[in-house]
């Protein structure tokens, strides 16, 4: 066994070590929303280990605006995993292969010289493709503007202790919050439901003092909207869960699920 | 999809204890039984008002599931429009946890062979062999019947499949149904998976050694 600064030095080097590959790129072409689309092929030399995902589609991207082509539509923003704009789903899953990564935060080191890396739109009948890579997504702004919401103005933040919350509430509810809305749990769910993003929102208003006065009419109004927006219903197989690059945990749902039971029967109007 | 769900996980609870009273024939237990015990159970059933209601609801209950099921199983297949050219697969959940239609509909096909098989005859046309034990009581001698049913390698085999169906369905089922009724505790979670997969190994187990034990003779009408 080599000593722990050896072993140290060793993952280092194997991890952090800089190389450049050549890569093949298979990415899906639609023109438009009800344009047919196809899988396009790109062979991108020169990629270095360091750089991220989106940054290889802009490499790509000005080779093809210099060729006098069409550049790959894209949706990205802030390019540091809090916005969730860069969805895409690579090599079969959203974000690509590294856990709880966006995206915009997965290297290139994720893959070797000679890949071929196949990237898709979302794929799901709420989420219509608009062009290449874009997907409207509006569907979930719908869905908070049903209820993911408190309707008073709460102020200014006001003293940490000014309201008492139970730690463990304020812990759960917070990482409900980290939910960044990117729909990878839609796109990797077999029945594209929108479930555990529905359920982050849900949660995490559901757990604080501030959310309890809408907290039934909220879930109830949420749920039904999600089932007009076209998503389908949660099987529990826990695809979005094992996907979400911000680790939204799946009993979420079981408590939405809770909270729509309740609010089903006692809710005031 | 979960009440129903639940409910008939209730049913298998009393399904599997009375038909494993066949196995008290086993030669170490109680080899002059020759399926008394297993009868008198099957009698009991069929004979209370109780359990004839019940019977009704069981079958409400598995009309509401099965009808429940597919249109459930319909509707999410339609909601991902075009299919992805690489599939997630088995990287974010298990096959069988993605199969609940397919496993459930092999259950279903068992159900009508095996409904025609025992329920009919015990319960509509009445064409088994009675049996008494001394009380004046006849009943139908069903221990019988589930021996020449069993001889036959080709229901034997259909039997195993369906219990090897009905565990997966249920290894994904039993757990799914509470988080469907809304059970969100971390500690009831863990403790509910272990349970539902315990359950689903050990009812599907009893279940396989029915056939089994007859076809190769481990228990026998004497
Ligand atoms: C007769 C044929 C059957 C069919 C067609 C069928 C079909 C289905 C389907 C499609 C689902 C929902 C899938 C999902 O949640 O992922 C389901 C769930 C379930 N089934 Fe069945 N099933 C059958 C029989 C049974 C039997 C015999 C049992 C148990 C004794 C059972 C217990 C359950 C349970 C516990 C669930 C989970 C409910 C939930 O997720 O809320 N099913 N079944
Ligand atoms: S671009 Fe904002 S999360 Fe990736």
């Amino acid at each position: 066994m080599p000593s722990a600064t050896v072993r140290a030095g060793w993952c280092v080097r194997f991890y952090m070590e800089h190389y450049n590959m050549n890569l093949t790129l298979k990415v899906w072409r639609q023109d438009n929303k009800n344009a047919q689309g196809r899988f396009e092929t790109y062979p991108v030399k020169d990629v270095s280990s360091e750089m991220s995902f989106l940054e290889v589609i802009d490499l790509l991207n000005d080779r093809l605006v210099k060729e006098g082509g069409d550049p790959i539509a894209f949706d990205h923003d802030c390019r540091e995993g809090i916005c969730g704009m860069c969805s895409m789903y690579i090599n079969g899953r959203p974000h690509g292969p590294w856990h709880a990564t966006t995206t915009c935060q997965l290297h290139m080191r994720a893959f070797k010289d000679g890949d071929t890396v196949v990237v898709e739109p979302w794929r799901a009948q709420a989420f219509p493709v608009i062009k290449d890579l874009v997907t409207d997504r509006s569907a979930f702004d719908r869905l908070v503007q049903a209820g993911g919401f408190v309707s008073v103005n709460t102020g200014n933040a006001v003293d940490g202790n000014a309201i008492p919350v139970n730690k463990d509430n304020a812990d759960a509810s917070f990482a409900a919050a980290s939910c960044i809305a990117c729909g990878a749990c839609v796109a990797a769910c077999k029945n594209a439901s929108a479930s555990l993003f529905l359920a982050a929102k849900v949660s995490h208003l559901a757990l604080l003092p501030q959310g309890q006065p809408e907290r039934k009419s909220r879930v109830l109004s949420m749920v039904a909207q999600m089932d007009k927006e076209g998503f389908g219903s949660c099987t529990f197989t826990g695809a979005c869960e094992a996907v979400c690059p911000k680790e939204i945990s799946i009993t979420n749902i079981s408590r939405m699920h809770k909270d729509y039971l309740f609010a089903g029967v006692a809710a005031d109007k | 999809m979960g009440l129903t769900g639940l409910f008939l996980i209730g049913f298998l609870v009393i399904h599997v204890g009375l038909n494993a009273c066949i196995f008290a024939d086993l030669p170490f237990l109680n080899p002059s039984d020759n399926g008394e015990m297993f009868n008198r159970a099957a009698h009991f059933m069929g004979s209370t008002i109780v359990t004839r209601i019940l019977e009704l609801v069981l079958f409400a209950g598995f009309i509401l599931h099965i009808i429940q099921g597919y249109q459930l199983e319909i509707q999410n297949r339609k909601r991902r429009g075009t299919a992805y050219s690489v599939g997630l697969g088995n990287r974010g959940s298990k096959w069988y946890s993605r199969s609940m239609g397919l496993l459930g509909t092999l259950i279903f096909l068992f159900l009508i062979v095996h409904i025609s098989a025992f329920w009919v005859p015990s319960r509509i046309t009445h064409d088994l062999a009675p049996v008494a034990y001394g009380n004046g009581v006849e009943m139908h001698n069903l221990y019988l019947r589930m021996f020449e049913v069993f001889q036959s390698p080709l229901i034997v085999l259909l039997y195993l499949v369906a219990c090897a169906s009905l565990c997966f369905h249920l290894l994904h089922g039993f757990q799914s149904a509470f988080r469907t009724m809304g059970v969100h505790n971390k500690k009831y979670l863990t403790m509910l998976k272990s349970l539902g997969y315990g359950f689903a190994v050990v009812v599907s187990v009893l279940f396989a050694l029915m056939p089994i034990a007859m076809h190769f003779q481990w228990i026998k009408p004497d």
